[in-house]
């Protein structure tokens, strides 16, 4: 068959998967960045000795393959299965999907943390001084003065993040949820014909080009009071204008 | 003058940094209209008492009064932190950088405290900083971010934002000394109108001429101790002090 009869014959099935692998990465994503802002304070003001556990839980999560700590959370808890199912959480556990999900929400937990710790450290300490001057209270000034400016430094390196966490997603194919590639593979098992992996490939690579679009709008609002800027052109660039 | 009422007051604020003590226990009282220099060369502590006053540094003790408001600090710990915030917001405080937030507009600079910090609907907040742009000479200017603006004009929105939270007093440290040279004179000019308006003002400062031309009194701080304090007339015409002396002989 050509690729364009697999594509006809097999869309539905690749369309379900699409679904299932933006739904993995937003609800993963999400639930990170639920929890990041509030570890990443503590990350950037916490003692040693306090911020210690979130260290470890984030050296761990950095330090090991996401593949790993999905195996771990999938097969692992079916060693604990009498006790899980005390606790009432074995219905959780028995769905691979939230393993998958649970495994891709603390992995990217770990990564948004130490993102937007280092977009905190970047904050003016002078707006910041500003802000108390006039009286703010602690809670005012992370919403009206950090927060705005440090996810506005962190937001570059957050898009990234999200795109690897979407690629890793294809790793939920492994226990068996049908994401973009274990639609794929389950195709290919039928068809043997490879194709339709380059497919796969053209559907990963246009959820990344339409996430990097919306992601640059969202950059583009967050930066526009540092003013605009020409495209293509950085701080390095020769100035415009008659050279000498 | 000497019966108007008593704005702010510091007793014998000390503060260490470590095993470093930058501030020997310092004394001042502000009624309301006073305009106080403090002056002194690098080191001698002047910036550090005027974040001590809204405890931007906390001092290692000592006690601030702002309008019946009173906090106590013994070992480096306000005895009532919660009234810190408080005290604050009455006292107006300018940057040597300015400080503007950089990403909300002038105006948007100006409205923040009184909408956030005083509850002012928007309305109404919008309508007084609009005034207080046009007070400084920014009206025209009121919808850029503050990276769009020279550095004398960052300032004067800086003023007005104090001014939009209708201080008790406002506090100035070094207000002129990021400024290129021909940029001083439109800061100063604002200030001055401050001054003669009988707004309550405490300006760490280098600017000589305003010191003498404008405050009520001075203060000339020395190794965190006040050295030499007095009308500005008579300091200038008549130093007391070698240190002072030889202070006012370097700067001129």
């Amino acid at each position: 068959m050509n690729p364009i009869d697999i594509a006809i014959q097999y869309w539905p099935r690749l369309l379900d998967g699409t679904l299932m692998t933006i739904k993995l990465t937003f609800l993963g994503a999400l639930i990170a960045a639920l929890f990041s802002p509030g570890l990443a304070l503590i990350r950037a003001n916490a003692t040693p000795v306090a911020q210690a556990p979130l260290r470890l839980y984030i050296s761990f999560m950095r330090g090991t393959p996401i593949l790993g700590q999905l195996f771990l959370i999938y097969y692992g808890s079916g060693q604990f299965r009498p006790f899980l199912q005390d606790w009432g959480l074995w219905g959780f556990f028995r769905d691979p999907f939230n393993c998958a999900l649970l495994a891709f929400a603390l992995n990217s937990t770990a990564y948004q943390t130490e993102i937007l710790r280092g977009g905190i450290l970047g904050v003016a300490r002078g707006e910041v001084e500003a802000a108390k001057a006039i009286g703010m209270t602690r809670l005012q000034i992370l919403r009206r003065v950090i927060f705005p400016h440090a996810y506005r430094i962190a937001w570059p390196a957050l898009g990234n993040e999200i795109i690897l966490l979407m690629k890793a997603s294809a790793l939920a194919s492994v226990v068996t949820v049908f994401d973009i590639m274990g639609r794929t593979r389950q195709i290919f098992s039928r068809s043997f014909d490879f194709s339709i992996y380059l497919w796969a490939a053209l559907i990963y690579l246009c959820i990344t080009a339409i996430f990097v679009l919306l992601w640059r709008q969202g950059e583009a609002r967050l930066s526009r009071h540092i003013g605009p800027r020409s495209e293509g052109r950085s701080i390095l660039s020769p100035p415009e204008g008659p050279q000498p | 003058m000497s019966e108007a009422e008593i704005i702010l007051k510091a007793e014998d604020i000390h503060k260490s940094f470590g095993a470093v003590e930058v501030l020997k226990g310092i004394s001042l009282e502000a009624r309301q209209g006073d305009v106080i220099s403090i002056l002194g060369s690098s080191g001698s502590g002047k910036s550090t008492f005027l974040r001590c006053l809204n405890f931007l540094e906390t001092p290692t003790s000592g006690k601030v009064t702002i309008h019946g408001e009173e906090i106590q600090v013994r070992d480096g710990k306000p005895l009532n932190a919660r009234h810190i915030e408080t005290v604050r917001s009455r006292l107006g405080m300018v940057f040597q950088q300015f400080n503007l937030w950089s990403h909300r507009t002038a105006l948007e600079n100006v409205m923040e405290g009184p909408v956030q910090v005083k509850g002012t609907p928007k309305a109404a907040a919008r309508a007084a900083a609009e005034a207080l742009l046009e007070r400084v000479g920014l009206k025209d200017r009121m919808d850029m971010y503050p990276s769009q603006l020279s550095g004398g004009q960052q300032q004067r929105v800086a003023i007005a934002r104090a001014l939009a939270m209708e201080p008790d007093a406002i506090l100035f440290d070094e207000p002129t000394s990021a400024l290129d040279p021909e940029l001083v004179g439109e800061v100063l000019k604002v200030m001055q109108s401050l001054a003669a308006e009988g707004r309550t003002m405490i300006v760490v400062t280098h600017e000589m001429a305003f010191a003498r031309d404008v405050s009520s009194e001075v203060v000339f701080l020395h190794q965190g101790r006040i050295a030499e304090r007095g009308a500005p007339e008579q300091m200038f015409t008549n130093p007391q002090t070698e240190v002072f002396q030889r202070f006012i002989a370097t700067v001129k």
